[in-house]
């Protein structure tokens, strides 16, 4: 089985370096570095921009750009952190933690220098993990029927709604407003018309684009205005500065390959979103560190263990997303409906359909990093400049690029629209300390879990033990129970505690609205 | 314990208003068909998740309640009804216009509109980034994507 992997791989590597896919490729991972430089821009923001462009193409370059942008963005956030203390993307907040201090000490360059490393070293040990596992989980996947899916389904998006930063029960809240988003529209069984409010253009669904770049867009743009003040005293990183000493390169060792395994182990699992995954691989660094007093004010393990836990969890995460067709995070889910717009069904069947695109993707991991290593080596300097761009530009100009980028999908103003009213109703939930990313997964999980929920309930003629019968989907059932079961018992003694007047150890860290 | 209405916490209010949007959800969904759980009608899946929405909201308003008022009062951002109000018609002004007059005015105004949104902003930065904005829209996305907006008139 390796040795036929192997073999799809070299095929997969001639996909990824025929030049068009290349040329596309290096666009994705350039754009999606300068896009997640940018304060207060990220990979969703990044991703949902350039979707439209991807439309008239074909789809291996299409993915293969989709999945540079991620990447390249991802890259990029992590300069804001380090050298501005700026958490675009709320994975990063963790990497400011130790980041920040290290470019005040004049280590800015060592830091990101060894972010590279670790993201390298992260992205390959998970593009192997990815080699070596989805065949295994094709085999297992081919058994799914929609008892399974939809028990599979609901455990991602329990652990999404119930592991995602804050209150569990807002999570849920949320993850449910989305799946509500996911009914409006033409339902598939009766074709009649729900909750279109009387407009025909909502009868083809709400607009995944418009949707995200409300919430991700004009939603952070509406809570960020007159109150993102950029650092303007000047940093310059020298080419130099970025290559660490032998030590620290001893000292992030470790902390890179316990990040990675942790990256590796959430990435597999369904919902985990990335922010927890990077907190708990600081968490860990920071609990068995033989000199604790050194975190906070510049541990290079701080850097290399999140980093390296945020990029291979990235590449794990697309096994989930591509076999099953369940996204990890709202990332993933974005790509997700990417692919469904381009007309291809994830499923067990996807690796064997297009293998092109599947281990074309995988090949174009390895190139795309390396990619990014060799563009960053010369570009940093202006990567630093552009963080300097003021927010009172960035916004008006990147307003436009929504507005454009959404007109552009279907050639329509109507979705223009959706954007602002997403927007609004993204900024009052932040507002109120809702996280609005799991809306997106609920959304673009809704009508899956609607059809395969009736489907498995049409099958067993109305019994809902059906789900508990069979291993696989009482597994997943069980492993449900026991998230809310655990998140439970878990706020029941933080409240015992806070009566008791004990402080939280918690690691208490300035989290951008995520 | 009586409490104060106004140091109640602001996850109180947001659950009640889950609760409140939950049901007019389940409401509407109900009008559709709910059929029976072998037989599911349009409504069953809407109706479910309404209810669940209204639970989750009195969960997350009654721990709102029973929390202990904060210690120390919370810093509370002014809102900024200013830049919500220049941002939103921003992005109104760009449909009206882009539908009727054209992409060239639409990207002018949406980028005009928004850049007062910061106070920082004045007459002539706004006005050069307008203008910067619109020369990008023309020559990358009318002449070069091929947009199907017009630079000027009707769509």
């Amino acid at each position: 089985m390796i040795w036929q992997s192997l073999s799809y791989l070299w095929f997969g590597f001639g996909v990824a370096l025929e030049p068009h896919n290349l040329m596309w490729s290096f666009f994705g991972v350039l754009v999606g570095n300068l896009i997640g430089v940018l304060p207060g821009m990220g990979a969703l923001s990044a991703i949902a921009m350039l979707l439209p462009l991807t439309y008239t193409m074909h789809p291996v370059p299409a993915f293969l750009m989709l999945a540079g942008i991620f990447y390249g963005s991802q890259y990029g956030g992590a300069i804001g952190a380090i050298l501005l203390n700026l958490p675009s993307h709320p994975p990063h907040a963790v990497t400011c933690i130790e980041g920040f201090p290290l470019t005040r000490k004049g280590k800015g360059g060592t830091a990101l220098g060894i972010t590279m490393i670790a993201s390298f070293f992260a992205a390959s040990v998970g593009i192997i993990v990815m080699i070596l596992a989805s065949p295994l989980l094709v085999a297992i996947a081919f058994k799914f029927g929609p008892k399974e899916i939809f028990s599979i389904m609901l455990l991602g998006l329990i652990a999404g709604s119930t592991m995602a930063r804050g209150s569990p029960m807002k999570g849920i809240a949320m993850t449910t407003f989305g799946l509500m988003l996911g009914t409006v529209g033409t339902d598939v069984n009766s074709g009649v018309q729900r909750f279109t409010l009387g407009f025909p253009e909502l009868s083809d669904r709400v607009e995944l684009v418009a949707l995200a770049m409300g919430l991700f867009g004009v939603a952070d743009f509406l809570r960020h205005v007159n109150h993102m003040h950029v650092i303007t005293e000047s940093r310059t990183v020298k080419l130099r500065d970025m290559r660490p000493s032998k030590a620290e390169m001893k000292q992030a060792f470790w902390p890179m390959v316990r990040g990675t395994a942790v990256g590796t182990v959430f990435g597999a699992m369904p919902g985990t979103g990335p922010t927890i995954t990077t907190f708990i691989a600081y968490a860990l660094e920071r609990r068995i560190t033989k000199t604790p007093e050194r975190f906070g004010h510049g541990a290079i393990e701080g850097v290399a263990a999140p980093e390296a836990a945020s990029h291979s969890k990235t590449q794990v995460d697309f096994i989930p997303t591509m076999t099953l067709g369940i996204p990890g995070d709202a990332v993933m889910a974005l790509l997700l409906g990417a692919l469904l717009i381009q007309g291809i069904q994830p499923g067990p069947q996807l690796i064997t359909e297009h293998a092109d695109l599947f281990w074309g993707l995988i090949a174009s991991f390895w190139v795309g990093n390396i990619l990014l290593v060799i563009l960053n080596v010369p570009m940093i300097g202006i990567w630093v400049r552009m963080l300097r761009v003021p927010y009172r530009y960035l916004f008006p100009s990147a307003l436009f690029f929504i507005a454009i980028g959404v007109y552009s999908t279907n050639n329509s103003l109507f979705e223009v629209g959706e954007v602002l009213v997403f927007g609004v109703v993204g900024a009052i939930l932040m507002a109120y300390d809702y996280p609005v990313a799991t809306i997106l997964l609920g959304y673009v999980l809704g009508p899956l879990v609607e059809e395969n929920f009736r489907r498995a309930l049409l099958l067993s003629r109305g019994d809902l033990t059906v789900f508990f019968q069979g291993g696989i989907s009482a597994t997943f059932m069980t492993v449900c129970i026991l998230l809310v079961v655990g998140q439970l018992w878990f706020a029941w003694r933080a409240a015992r505690r806070r009566k008791r007047g004990e402080i939280d150890d918690a690691i208490v860290v300035p989290v951008a609205a995520e | 314990m009586r409490r104060d209405v106004r140091t109640l916490d602001k996850d109180f209010w947001s659950g009640a208003g889950l609760v409140v949007a939950g049901i007019v959800y389940a409401g509407f969904g109900a009008r559709y068909s709910i059929g029976s759980l072998s037989r599911m009608g349009p409504g069953f899946f809407p109706v479910a998740l309404g209810a669940i929405l209204a639970l989750s909201g009195v969960a997350i308003a009654i721990a709102g309640w029973l929390a202990a008022p904060p210690a120390v009062p919370v810093e509370r951002r002014k809102p900024e009804w200013r830049a919500w109000f220049l941002i939103s018609a921003s992005i109104v002004a760009f449909v009206a216009i882009a539908e009727r007059v054209g992409l060239v005015p639409a990207a002018f105004a949406i980028v005009f509109i928004s850049a007062f949104a910061d106070r920082d902003n004045r007459w002539r930065q706004a006005l050069v980034l307008a203008l910067a904005i619109t020369a990008i829209a023309v020559v990358v996305f009318w002449w070069a994507l091929q947009i199907q907006l017009p630079l000027f008139g009707n769509q």
